[in-house]
């Protein structure tokens, strides 16, 4: 070899997976401490916040819907502003089955919402994921506004501009009910939900189906070359992100105990977008970031100025487009990494220094 | 003659009114060092997408070994051992340079469908991936996203990418494009070190490049063979050096 090879690659042939990049890649999917701290709040917002449960209630579901949205746009690079169409599915599933006393369980309730959802995802998908870029943007859209009229119209069934009001869901586990006024049951049923669902997701962006996700991502006609069933992994994906979304209406659905058609429309699918932006897209917590920036900005804004408090948030998402394009988690990250370079120097700089 | 590894019969294509490719009869040999060339615009990559089923062709065949693969798709012909690089990098930018081939090796022992068992735990892949990174001397690099790099060493990951899959018929498009001629000779040399029993097509400008590497010459002329042999006979044939050679007045010297 003409290229004289350097002390790294002299360490690295002795051998090659003590690597620092392949030991950093070999441990990427293992559980980091610091993760258990999103959960250990959510159990403290349960003691520390009794009046504020079902607000919690809507942030989980928050959190579960961008994170559902960050699989199909973070990971696989899915432009969708049509999201909210699954949210949508999941719900009308869950207060459709209810209202007619046609199924109440709420755990096999939020099994089949990701059922009509996935459904609805994977035939869709089959179509849509055809394209990419404006097209898909327009025709994700369109497909939600189709299923949004669909909602109106079938006024007999989904009570149409009305939706379903006061739904009778039957106790978790036969036992825990869910109190209309007390939002606890459900705020401890919603992050058990979230947290499995969060499990599930994790597990599937470390595995090696992740990764090609990401390569699809970065260069879509790179994965075609290595031999890559592109369209099949983007439809897979695309259905387990639409399934997800609609668990995440089915349990807004279950914990609000009612179903209307807010839940299908352009301002739902547009604040989980800003939401997941907002707090860093292909990052996993970056829903949980967003989801709570978003919901204490709009709580606290519009009590400060409640004709205008889009305005504050505008200027913020002009801020991350502009500065941090990863986000709130991104600018995180890039602010640890300059910081922690720069104590390394030092120390390394304090060692060799007499 | 020894085994004929891929071959295209009669194959055509057409943009429109423009005959890009023009009803070529080739054959690429096992353990082949071949090199195509021709001037800007001769067809040379579109030629290199037929073979990999990027573009499908107007009329005519392309064959590995004796099966026809024509109307497959170009993921199907990867499994099958046609790998390429491309003249412009295309490369997972954002993630790191090990990861790059990670993705590809996972890609061709089939670990990419798996989706509930950890990327980090398939060892044998990282494993592989390493080393196939010290041989390209990347290893130092292995953590850098491959936007972090400088272009030469791009261009080295784009031929890891494609050595990963272990194709049988390797495609090079150009692969020291862009790159300063201090550097190139990294990624020449690494060309140059691929196993035997690969054959290898490269599509190349620098004539030094392809006079060294090349023990078959076949030169492209507006969509169509011009003419093929060993390098020696290409250089010396008078055709050849009107319509290409003569463009590049400095090989005088070599001849």
């Amino acid at each position: 070899m003409s290229v004289a090879a350097s002390p790294a690659d002299d360490a690295a042939a002795a051998a090659p997976i003590e690597n620092p990049a392949a030991r950093a890649l070999m441990r990427r999917h293992r559980v980091h401490g610091w993760e258990a701290l999103p959960w250990l709040a959510g159990i403290a917002f349960y003691f520390a916040f009794p009046d504020y449960l079902s607000f919690g209630c809507d942030l989980l579901v928050t959190i579960l819907f961008a994170l559902s949205l960050d699989l199909a746009l973070g990971y696989a690079g899915i432009i969708t502003l049509g999201h909210a169409a699954f949210f949508g599915a999941g719900a009308y599933a869950v207060g459709m089955l209810a209202t007619y006393n046609i199924w109440t369980e709420p755990i096999t309730g939020l099994l089949l919402a990701a059922l009509v959802a996935g459904v609805i995802g994977f035939l869709s998908g089959m179509v849509l994921l055809r394209t990419r870029g404006l097209t898909l943007l327009m025709l994700t859209l369109c497909t939600m506004a189709l299923l949004e009229q669909a909602a109106n119209m079938a006024a007999a069934y989904t009570g149409g501009f009305d939706g379903l009001p006061s739904l009778p869901i039957g106790p978790v586990f036969g036992v825990f009910a869910f109190n209309p006024l007390y939002a606890d049951t459900q705020y401890l049923f919603a992050l058990s939900v979230l947290f499995v669902c969060f499990v599930f997701m994790r597990t599937l962006v470390y595995s090696a189906f992740g990764q090609s996700l990401t390569g699809i991502r970065e260069n879509i006609l790179r994965m075609h070359a290595i031999g890559s069933p592109v369209r099949r992994r983007v439809l897979i994906c695309y259905t387990i992100s639409a399934a997800m979304a609609g668990v995440a209406g089915g349990l807004w659905a279950q914990t609000n105990a009612y179903v209307n058609l807010s839940a299908l429309g352009l301002d739902r699918a547009a604040t989980v977008l800003i939401v997941l932006i907002l707090g860093g897209y292909g990052r996993l917590y970056g829903a949980f970031i967003g989801a709570v920036v978003y919901l204490a900005l709009e709580h606290f804004l519009a009590q400060i100025y409640p004709t205008a408090w889009q305005l504050g948030l505008g200027i913020l998402l002009v801020f991350i487009a502009l500065f941090a394009r990863g986000g709130i988690l991104g600018l995180a990250e890039a602010l640890w990494r300059r910081y922690s370079g720069k104590l390394s120097r030092r120390l390394r700089a304090e060692r060799a220094a007499p | 003659m020894t085994e004929v590894r891929l071959q295209t019969q009669a194959l055509s294509r057409r943009f429109g009114a423009l005959v890009a490719v023009r009803n070529i009869d080739f054959k690429l040999a096992a353990g082949a060092r071949h090199a195509l060339i021709g001037p800007n615009g001769a067809g040379k990559t579109t030629f290199i997408n037929l073979l990999t089923g990027v573009l499908p062709p107007t009329r005519g065949r392309v064959l590995l070994g004796d099966r026809d693969i024509t109307g497959l798709a170009q993921a199907e012909r990867v499994k099958l051992g046609i790998a390429r690089t491309f003249q412009i990098n295309r490369l997972f930018r954002g993630l790191s340079v090990l990861e790059n081939v990670c993705i590809a090796i996972a890609e061709r022992v089939g670990a990419a469908r798996s989706m509930f068992y950890p990327a980090g735990k398939r060892t044998d892949i990282i494993d592989e991936a390493m080393q196939l990174l010290q041989t390209l001397a990347l290893a130092d690099a292995a953590r850098l996203r491959v936007s972090e790099l400088p272009y030469g060493r791009q261009r080295l990951v784009e031929l890891a990418i494609a050595i990963a899959l272990r194709p049988t018929v390797l495609l090079l498009d150009e692969p020291a494009a862009g790159v300063p001629s201090a550097e190139s000779h990294i990624i020449l040399d690494a060309v140059e070190r691929l196993p035997e029993d690969i054959a290898v097509l490269i599509i190349e400008h620098d004539m030094d490049v392809v006079f060294r590497f090349a023990r078959r010459v076949t030169v492209m002329v507006g969509g169509a063979l011009f003419a093929e042999g060993t390098p020696r006979e290409i250089e010396s044939n008078p055709q050849v050096r009107e319509v290409y050679l003569g463009q590049a007045p400095y090989r005088a010297a070599h001849v």
